[in-house]
């Protein structure tokens, strides 16, 4: 199943009330480290520096489904949008392709994609983030709007992502 | 776009950092935090041995991890003179929020005052006083002068009656047992002082005197009863948004089904389920939402009354269960009086009559089909809500109910009555004192009241705001309180306020400042002329404020050791992790040293009798205040010290102490768990409390003339009046307006677009707001932001109180109309729906 469709159909199964918490802590299972692995660290700066990474391309997405991606590394989801219309902080020639993060920052369980109104959900304790409003928390826990990342279109409509506005939950650095 | 911090890494907390126990200076839930502090020139690693996690911070941590902290949570503030980095998160080990913050308590790092990240520069300073036609810094001790000088030449010349105080009653930041006490016993010990008001309602009065005068303390179970409850029923409150963690960490894990395992342990032999719940608010809240999403619309009932009509729905549920024999006889029996109550109920003082189950039973008696023709409700749904408040369990055990309520009663219509005939309904069922039980309401500040006797007060206690408005009164303390934002019938009170206070700075104004004698004798003519000297103590600028002629800087939770309890009643101690800025001094210091001045002034004028009554402030520091108050004269206070609660941490207590064992203070889970009550006898009342309409003096004259109600309440983002908040970018960027849910009928048929600012006017005044359109919302009935600084929804609450002074924010109606198209600081936002949608 392309990636896509799962992120489409988490929400569907949302009907399971009562599994929120353990559907989320299977997801959290995920990304926790393998404790053999290395410590790494970056070199310290006044702001960190982002890798500039290919996250799809403009053919790949489709007005109103998300694509699933993850930047700056694989342990950080995210989303890609195409929204059918202009939007302030949009990108690509219609002005309307954003990425998000889609870990709530509040508690760091997964943000679910709602078509209808173009939000991004969290079913463990309800916050809501606007898509076509720069992420803003339309009501939630979070003390930050969500993270949005800085896209570059290059001439092949390759999208690429560069930066991040706020800090990604379970992380003191966003590139660790 | 929606605002950024563009941070995007923070300082790492070194393994070695300083640990303070904090609570959430902000909602009644008191949520545990830790302070974590450390040099500025230093920090911690990302390999487990360089943190204070002990965690691999070069990994991505999981959902609900201890070892992350939003930006939020820091900042660098003045330790001992020295800058530190600060990290205040939420406490895993608080069995209140077990890790969770909230979106208020999550900013407390950020909502400090320093200067080097340059946020809460708003704070006060320094004293100010009005000199040269404005407010200008000055010493500690040339304003204290000034105010003891006034105050004291005022109380010896028209007596005590004529010094009015507005101060804080509560505990967390603006209150806290240090200095209820230090206020109270300037204004309760050292003086008499009648003319008092708290801050939000215009009188010194109980927002509960029903349940207290029926022997029912209105915070009398633990927050595990929330786990336990087979049904909860909660009325006019919204605690997903205002008692967040609360709702979130109690309350959702009984109706997802997830403390069945809890039910079965400790209340074995008998039949358990998921938890039920009953919501009774006109307005579908984010609450109702997320329990549908939960639980499933079957295990909730949301009864969508018609606004003020909860009394009719109790006394509908009282009888009906009374009807079918679901009543607990043998609690009946044993824990409440058999005697008919005497009087009947036109004493202003006692609006109800105390008495009998039998008696209340007989003249309480409303049909369900007469309750579903006043409150608007099917009689399905009131049969349906009494089988699930009291119908015994399969096996036949009783049912455990929790009730719960706030504002939506309290600021509600007839709130004497309305709070009698739901504790009815309690007391009828034998929910108080057993697990799974209580009647209690949910409660907005934390609690932390220790003062010297109020009786003198009386009983009505005295409409404050009326008799400023006519001219009452030649000084006025304020504490912490700003009336030009948090009480009802606004417009007309700033109106007057500013004529009094302006008389008086023009006075100054004639006057050199340096000529102490002169100033205050100017003062004083300008007084004697229907002038009002006002001095402000606070930690921030207010809008009264403006108003007033000499500003004290106070200190808040963190910068000075604090003590107070939540909901269940859990007193910690949040220790000082930072100091306060410039020259601001904790309320209990500041009025200890208005007591020695006035002493010393009073001394001065040869009222030494009266002067004598100032002994015994001579406080150094706050502890000193909470050992003269607290530990000496609070009921179980004798074993509580701070060393003690500094050791149990942020788990604290459950007041009242009733001991000090193996070297931890023993508390109190739940009252009345003996069977008596706060009675003489220790038997409860039952509240004869017959439905009487809309109570409050012009109400109903108001839902006839005007075409919308005006409900009102809160938003989760922002704490109290917003003093705090108005100066933090995340929320103001939110809202820069406070919102006014519309139905999109509605907003087509006065002809607004989301966003646009509209006026909201009615004979009490008027105000502004900025349309939020709300499908979800009943065409006819709006909800706006209370207390908001910019626009104020009570200028439209009119002046009607119920006969003990408590104001009916919530039943107000009003015209709205187009003030102009949405502001460039609204043109970003959303207005999408606040509610999740599990579907």
């Amino acid at each position: 199943m392309p990636r896509c469709e799962r992120l489409i159909d988490m929400g569907r199964r949302q009907f399971l009330r009562g599994s929120a918490i353990a559907a989320a802590g299977a997801a959290a299972a995920v990304s926790v480290p393998s404790g053999a692995q290395e410590v790494r660290t970056q070199a310290a700066m006044a702001r960190v520096e982002y890798p500039s990474i290919r996250l799809a391309n403009i053919a790949d997405l489709t007005i109103n489904r998300p694509l699933e991606v993850a930047f700056p590394d694989d342990d950080a989801p995210g989303v890609l949008l195409k929204l059918g219309s202009r939007v302030e902080g949009g990108t690509g020639p219609d002005e309307d392709i954003v990425g998000f993060s889609t870990t709530c920052p509040h508690k760091g369980f997964p943000l679910l994609y709602n078509a209808d109104d173009r939000t991004l959900n969290c079913r463990n304790h309800y916050s809501r983030f606007d898509c076509e409003a720069g992420g803003q928390q339309i009501w939630g826990h979070a003390a930050q709007n969500l993270p949005q990342y800085a896209l570059r279109i290059d001439e092949n409509g390759d999208i690429y992502a560069e930066g991040v506005d706020e800090l990604l939950y379970g992380r003191l650095s966003n590139v660790l | 776009m929606a605002y950024k911090r563009q941070i995007d890494r923070l300082p790492i907390i070194p393994a070695d950092a300083t640990k303070h126990n904090v609570v959430c200076h902000y909602c009644i839930v008191g949520c545990g935090y830790h302070a974590y502090s450390w040099p500025v020139n230093r920090q911690g690693g990302v390999a487990p041995s360089t943190n204070v996690f002990g965690a691999d911070l070069s990994r991505q941590q999981p959902p609900d991890t201890a070892a992350w902290y939003a930006p939020s949570m820091y900042n660098i503030v003045k330790q001992d003179g020295k800058d530190v980095h600060i990290v205040i998160k939420p406490d895993d080990a608080c069995i209140v929020n077990s890790g969770l913050g909230s979106a208020r308590g999550a900013r407390m790092a950020e909502m400090s005052y320093s200067r080097a990240r340059t946020t809460q520069q708003q704070r006060l300073t320094d004293p100010l006083v009005w000199r040269y036609g404005q407010m200008q810094p000055t010493s500690w001790d040339d304003a204290l002068d000034l105010v003891a000088r006034v105050t004291a030449r005022i109380v010896a010349e028209k007596g005590e009656d004529a010094l009015f105080v507005s101060a804080f009653d509560h505990g967390g930041a603006g209150g806290g047992y240090e200095n209820t006490w230090g206020t109270g016993k300037l204004y309760f010990g050292a003086m008499k002082i009648k003319n008092i008001r708290i801050h939000n309602r215009p009188a010194y009065n109980s927002e509960v005197h029903g349940t207290r005068d029926m022997g029912v303390g209105e915070l009398n179970n633990c927050y595990e009863d929330a786990e336990l409850a087979d049904t909860i029923m909660v009325v006019g409150a919204n605690p997903l948004e205002t008692q967040t963690n609360y709702f979130l960490n109690h309350w959702v894990p009984n109706v997802r089904g997830f403390s069945l395992d809890k039910k079965n342990e400790q209340l074995a032999g008998e039949a358990h389920d998921r938890g039920r719940i009953i919501i009774v608010d006109p307005r579908r809240t984010v609450t109702v939402a997320a329990c549908e999403a939960e639980a499933g619309p079957e295990n909730v009932l949301h009864l969508q009354i018609n606004s003020g009509t909860d009394l009719a729905l109790f006394n509908a549920l009282f009888t009906e269960i009374a009807d079918q024999g679901w009543v607990d006889q043998d609690f009946i029996d044993r824990s409440t009086t058999s005697e008919a109550g005497a009087g009947d109920g036109s004493d202003p003082a006692w609006p109800a009559v105390l008495t009998s189950f039998i008696a209340a039973r007989a003249g309480n008696r409303m049909t369900v089909e007469e309750a579903a023709e006043i409150t608007g409700l099917s009689p399905d749904d009131i049969r349906k809500a009494a089988r699930w408040i009291a119908q015994p369990k399969q096996g036949g055990a009783r049912r455990r109910t929790m009730f719960a309520y706030e504002k939506g009663l309290i600021w509600g219509n007839d709130n004497y009555r309305t709070n009698g005939a739901l504790v009815n309904i309690a007391l009828a069922t034998g929910n108080v004192g057993r697990p799974g039980g209580g009647v209690v309401r949910l409660g907005g500040h934390q609690e932390g009241y220790v003062r010297p006797s109020d009786a003198h007060v009386g009983r009505p206690a005295a409409y404050v705001d009326r008799l400023l408005i006519d001219g009452q009164g030649g000084v006025h303390h304020v504490w912490g309180c700003d009336h030009y934002k948090t009480t009802l019938n606004a417009s007309e009170f700033m109106r007057v306020y500013k004529q009094r206070t302006d008389k008086v700075k023009d006075a100054m104004n004639a006057v050199r400042y340096g000529d102490r004698e002169a100033m205050v004798d100017a003062i004083v003519t300008a007084i004697n002329d229907g002038g009002l000297f006002a001095v402000d103590v606070d930690i921030v600028p207010t809008k009264i404020g403006e108003a007033c002629h000499v500003v004290l800087p106070a200190a808040t939770a963190g910068e000075m050791n604090l003590t107070s309890m939540n909901g269940e009643r859990r007193m910690r101690l949040t220790e000082r992790y930072m100091d306060p800025p410039g020259q601001a001094m904790p309320d209990c210091l500041i009025a200890a040293r208005i007591a020695n001045r006035m002493q010393r002034i009073l001394t001065d004028l040869g009222k030494a009798d009266i002067a004598a009554n100032f002994d015994g402030f001579d406080w150094k520091t706050e502890e000193d205040a909470f050992t003269d108050g607290y530990n000496a004269t609070a009921k179980g206070g004798e074993h509580v010290t701070y060393d003690r609660l500094r050791a149990m941490g942020t788990n604290g207590f459950q007041e009242p102490a009733v001991g000090f064992e193996n070297g931890r203070i023993v508390g109190t889970q739940r009252l009345y768990a003996d069977g008596k009550f706060g009675t003489e006898d220790g038997k409860a009342r039952f509240m004869y409390a017959e439905w009487r309409g809309l109570e409050a003096p012009g109400k109903q004259k108001q839902r006839d003339s005007y075409a919308f109600l005006i409900n009102n309440g809160r938003a989760n983002l922002v704490w109290q009046s917003a003093y705090l908040d108005v100066d933090n970018d995340f929320v103001m960027d939110r809202w820069p307006f406070p919102f006014i849910e519309m139905h999109p009928n509605d907003m087509a048929k006065v002809g607004v677009k989301k966003g646009d600012l509209v006026e909201v006017y009615n004979d009490a005044g008027s105000t502004q707001a900025m349309a939020y359109p709300t499908p979800s919302a009943r065409p006819g009935e709006t909800f706006m932001l209370f207390a908001f600084p910019t626009g104020v929804q009570g200028n439209v609450v009119n002046a009607g109180t119920n006969e003990l002074g408590i104001p009916n924010y919530k039943q107000t109606w009003g015209n709205i109309r187009k003030i102009a198209d949405a502001p460039a600081s609204v043109a970003h936002l959303s207005f999408k729906s606040k509610e999740y949608n599990a579907t």
